[in-house]
């Protein structure tokens, strides 16, 4: 699977704070990292460590104070705020947390809507969603409204609409946090077989440890640092299966 | 993203039904209160309006409006025929004697003394009867709402009797008259025989009714007219106007309309800001997921809009429905007769509407610009 050797996200000394004087508070101190392409990368380390901060800065939705970002060759402090939204539109999927999806729309209508925001018609749209929440294994939910689903339903509703527009980057924020340890798997699961591809870069903020057996590379974070970059299981096996053709840990 | 818009409005149905009832009620209430003043202010009127003869009305300098009148002398009526350009100029008396049925029943009336030459001034809707039959002795015609009131139980009829004064009057005549701003029974009878109805005192002509000649305008007659005679000349349209204002001055009507409609009006916009806003407020998760997939602010600025607009139009579509049935059914009762809905408020509550949803909407607008995308990766 980790054949590619493109480099999805680069940080060099980037910093974020927020607030100023007293009051400011550094959140990230001179992130160093690289993200690769066709890997799933977590991001790991305790509450308020900047985990989530690199996340939104690394997916243009918070600007760093300082340092380098570069993002599939982009780099985002160059760009105006609408090119920024439609960098993000065209490249970016993303999961919640606490899934975010609009409670009023059906399960293929949630997924639908980064085409919708793409401009695509309705119909055409939910056609497409619908396929792939088939592949997501929910062809019988497609019309369920997500107050009808459970949280890891949910959460496959929302793996769907990250996918749907086939984007290069996928952000994931807690993604099993607000599910059991049995649901939580079955969706990290789901979300290394049909997310991590090739020319795709998946991040996975996580604390939940028992999901780190599905990541290509760990990075550790404390106190608005790396601190280790380490492989994951799911890069041990393939080491253990190419051996010496797998790329190397940036 | 037009459907996801309104999906994300129907969604929630306690709030979408909230935010259209808001604004139905408040602009039912905007467009009853706003027609129901339009058409108690245009009663003051009626009696100006319902003479079509003439078209310029001569009356004393002082007089302001139709319901008070100081008398002209009888001379004052042969200077205004001197005058050049006046086809003709007749008298007319307008007073407000008592009435009284044969069972006793009493009411002041609205008594209109005409010509008795050309009976200028007759009402031209003859519900029964025919208008030159005032000429018959002790003749009078009423209009409907007053004969009912007189006579209340079976058909109209003709040949009842009244009392003015301790005159007789025989009804040859009902009439569909407006209706009156004081709902007193409108009657009409020639000016000899009004003269008579009433307490004499040494000058009863109310008004000189008088008409231009060919080539003359009405304007300029009422300048020469004044010029002439000292007295005040004006087109029937300038004195309903003058009657109008003169009410709306010096009564308290237009004060406790305005007030229920500027009620209306602030009501239907706090219900319906604070509703929108709080259902913005439940949303702003999602509306922040939808600026972080890639959704613009200018996009979800339409979005909201539309949403607006959706209630606006189905909350004044509502609200005018109420008002058309209202008006459609009290527009035949005798007390509420020819109050109606005006095209001019419902065109002026549509536009109080948008304003209203325009401030609610934007409320909201301005709480989802300045979220930050980023929000949606705080649990």
């Amino acid at each position: 699977m980790n054949n590619a050797n493109e480099t999805a996200v680069v940080c060099r000394d980037v910093t974020k704070w927020f607030g100023q004087g007293a009051s400011r508070v550094d959140a990230l101190r001179g992130v160093d990292l690289e993200i690769r392409m066709g890997e799933l990368s977590m991001l790991v380390g305790p509450s308020g460590c900047g985990k989530t901060t690199l996340l939104s800065v690394i997916a243009g939705l918070l600007d760093s104070n300082g340092g380098e970002l570069e993002v599939l060759d982009e780099k985002p402090a160059r760009m105006t705020k609408q090119e920024r939204i439609q960098f993000r539109r065209r490249n970016l999927g993303f999961v919640f947390q606490q899934f975010n999806l609009l409670p009023a729309l059906t399960a293929a209508e949630n997924v639908a809507v980064p085409l919708l925001a793409a401009g695509f018609n309705r119909i055409d749209a939910v056609r497409e969603a619908t396929k792939l929440l088939a592949e997501l294994g929910m062809e019988n939910r497609a019309a369920a409204l997500p107050s009808e689903l459970s949280g890891g339903q949910q959460q496959r509703v929302a793996l769907g609409r990250a996918l749907i527009h086939q984007p290069r980057l996928i952000v994931c924020d807690e993604p099993t946090s607000a599910l059991d340890a049995k649901t939580g798997h079955a969706v990290m699961e789901l979300l290394s077989e049909v997310a991590v591809r090739p020319g795709r870069a998946v991040i996975v903020v996580t604390h939940d440890s028992r999901v780190f057996e599905f990541a290509d590379t760990i990075a550790h974070m404390d106190d608005g640092r790396i601190q280790e970059i380490e492989p994951g299981a799911a890069r041990a096996r393939q080491i253990a299966n190419f051996g010496a053709a797998a790329p190397a840990i940036q | 993203m037009n459907f996801v818009a309104l999906k994300m409005l129907t969604g929630d149905r306690a709030k979408y039904l909230g935010l259209i009832f808001a604004i139905a009620f408040s602009s039912f209430l905007m467009a009853h209160q706003a027609s129901i003043f339009a058409g108690i202010m245009d009663r003051t009127r009626s009696q100006i309006v319902d003479i079509t003869d003439a078209n310029v009305w001569v009356m004393d300098r002082n007089t302001e409006y139709f319901d008070e009148v100081s008398a002209l002398t009888d001379d004052d009526l042969y200077r205004v025929r001197g005058v050049t350009g006046v086809k003709w100029a007749v008298p007319l008396f307008k007073g407000q004697p008592r009435a009284k049925s044969p069972d006793g029943k009493f009411r002041v009336v609205i008594l209109l003394g005409l010509d008795d030459a050309t009976l200028v001034g007759t009402p031209h809707k003859m519900l029964l009867g025919s208008a030159s039959d005032l000429r018959q002795p002790d003749a009078a015609i009423i209009d409907e709402a007053g004969y009912r009131f007189f006579f209340p139980d079976g058909p109209l009829q003709l040949g009842n009797t009244l009392e003015m004064n301790d005159h007789r009057v025989r009804l040859v005549g009902i009439c569909d008259a407006s209706a009156p701003f004081t709902n007193f029974p409108v009657v009409f009878t020639r000016y000899s025989q009004a003269l008579n109805y009433v307490g004499r005192e040494r000058n009863l002509l109310s008004f000189v009714l008088a008409k231009p000649e060919a080539g003359v305008s009405i304007a300029e007659l009422s300048t020469r007219i004044q010029s002439a005679t000292g007295l005040r000349a004006m087109s029937s349209t300038q004195f309903g106007r003058a009657t109008i204002v003169y009410y709306l001055k010096h009564t308290g009507i237009p004060i406790n309309f305005g007030l229920t409609v500027a009620i209306a009006l602030i009501v239907g916009t706090v219900v319906a800001g604070q509703t929108f806003y709080i259902f913005t407020i439940e949303n702003l998760k999602q509306f922040g997921a939808l600026k972080a997939i890639g959704v613009s602010d200018r996009r979800i600025v339409a979005m909201i809009v539309l949403q607006a607009l959706l209630v606006g139009a189905i909350g004044y579509s509502l609200g005018m429905g109420m008002a058309a049935g209202f008006f459609s059914i009290f527009v035949h009762k005798i007390a509420t007769r020819g109050i109606v809905l005006l095209w001019q408020v419902i065109v002026g509550d549509a536009a109080i509407v948008l304003l209203i949803v325009i401030v609610a909407s934007l409320v909201s607008i301005r709480k989802v610009l300045v979220l930050e995308p980023a929000v949606v990766f705080r649990g």
